[in-house]
């Protein structure tokens, strides 16, 4: 595996493979690696030659095994990802992620007026309309959000 | 069916049997709405009315509706008097309403507000219209109105006339009456016409639909009219707006031609919609409409407090 990332191979960990050209960040955000003391090394290579889809991103998280549950939200802004578990530098598993009926936490809903988007002690909170292209309806105020890759919460 | 410590958020969340509950329970009320019978069935109950912007017609009505059935409310009807303005969440505020009271009736000025009372409330929460989304309360009296006055909804033909584009509790209404079998016409100006996706739900449903922009044509063909309110904001030039609600005013011009018993609706406040010479007519239902909002909210407070069933 890996001979066509030029990245540093990891010893145990994760990799998310075939995610959409340019949407490396928006995973990394989903998956809560952008923020607060970083516990582990991250690698991510943007714009890597793929050979299904032309372009892809990769991103490896050395060290932390991702359970079904924190990726199945990657589904959102890269639907194509796959992600391969590492252990002792061999792939252990496969994931690939699974848009959940529900998404909690890390949308906002677009509508300015809806009462989520206030400052009320709950989570912005969404069921899934459309697969694809994904689309989402407020469980607050029940418009839908287009395109709610481009509304992650910072 | 079970409406005890029932939240009544959206109209979606009824079925027709749970609707036709309502307006059955809401014609047992009238002989009590009149006072013409005396009822202590919701004696020891208190119910709090929180409005966060003003609805003085809701308002007063659930006010009524508790009153006639023996109980007592607690509330607010200015937003300026209450904790919002000293940046406490709403959450907290329907804490106190859960503690206070025995229901909770909320108006709120941002969209999805009912849907978290209710999450952070034990007691029914009751939606009396949250921004421009949900109010369901509304919807059931409209309902209840056309019952009445026709003998049934299923089988009646009714124009929605107006803004039908940006009023969403036009597009509630137009889903429960599909839900019970009527026909709808809907008469608006080109710019204010019913959404396309809403047309496609209410077409998949079965509903019987057409659309066009003359009112006058509709208003021969119609058992009722739902009159709803243009506003002057939906448009940039002010001479359109003269125009557009020159040509969707109800006037007894219009009326001339019209069905004899045709009934025409509006849930008020009206501005120009509606010309006052039609009042005295008894085509003018929209007044006893905005009365019968007591019997059915006598009705849903008695159901989700659990002393009907
Ligand atoms: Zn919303």
């Amino acid at each position: 595996m890996d001979k066509d990332m030029k990245l540093p191979l990891i010893e145990n960990g994760s990799v998310i493979d075939h995610i959409d050209c340019g949407m490396a960040i928006k995973v990394l955000r989903i998956l809560g690696l952008t923020s607060g003391e970083p516990e582990q090394t991250v690698t991510v290579l943007i714009k890597a030659a793929s050979r299904k889809r032309k372009w892809k991103d990769i991103v490896k998280v050395e060290g932390k095994e991702l359970k079904p549950r924190e990726v199945n939200q990657i589904a959102l802004v890269a639907p194509h990802a796959t992600i391969n578990i590492i252990r002792n530098h061999t792939v252990v598993k496969k994931i690939t992620p699974a848009l959940p009926d529900d998404v909690k936490g890390i949308v906002k809903c677009t509508n300015l007026s809806c009462i989520s988007n206030l400052n009320e002690p709950i989570e912005p909170s969404f069921k899934v309309e459309c697969r694809e292209p994904v689309k989402l309806r407020c469980h607050y105020c029940d418009r839908v959000v287009e395109d709610p890759g481009s509304h992650l919460i910072e | 069916m079970n409406f005890r410590g029932r939240d009544v958020v959206s109209i979606r969340e009824f079925s027709r049997q749970e609707i036709e509950r309502v307006l059955h329970v809401a014609r047992d009320m009238l002989p009590v709405a009149e006072r013409r019978k005396r009822s202590n069935m919701l004696d020891g109950y208190v119910l709090s009315t929180f409005f966060y912007e003003p609805s003085t017609r809701t308002r007063l009505s659930f006010q009524s509706a508790i009153c006639r059935l023996g109980g007592r409310y607690i509330g607010f009807a200015d937003p300026a008097v209450t904790s919002m303005k000293k940046g406490e969440t709403l959450a907290d505020t329907v804490k106190m309403a859960e503690a206070y009271s025995d229901a909770m009736v909320l108006r709120h000025p941002h969209e999805g507000a009912a849907r978290l009372a209710a999450e952070f409330c034990s007691k029914p929460v009751i939606n009396a219209g949250d921004g421009a989304g949900q109010h369901p309360t509304q919807t059931m009296l409209d309902l209840f109105t056309i019952k009445e006055e026709l003998g049934s909804i299923d089988g009646k033909t009714v124009a929605m006339v107006g803004d039908l584009k940006y009023g969403r509790t036009v597009h509630s209404l137009s889903y429960a009456l599909a839900m019970f079998g009527a026909e709808l016409i809907f008469v608006s100006p080109r710019e204010l016409q019913m959404p396309k996706d809403i047309v496609e739900s209410l077409s998949e449903q079965g509903a019987k639909l057409k659309s066009t922009t003359r009112l006058d044509e509709a208003v021969k063909e119609a058992d009722a009219v739902y009159v709803t309110r243009i506003q002057k904001e939906r448009f940039p030039d002010p001479n359109e707006y003269q125009k557009v609600a020159g040509i969707y005013q109800i006037n007894a011009a219009l009326l001339k031609d019209a069905p004899e018993d045709l009934i025409v609706m509006h849930p008020l406040p009206r501005v120009t919609e509606i010309s006052p010479e039609v009042d005295p007519t008894k085509h003018a239902l929209y007044f006893k409409q905005a009365f019968y909002g007591v019997p059915v909210r006598m009705a849903l407070l008695a159901l989700v407090l659990g002393e009907v069933e």
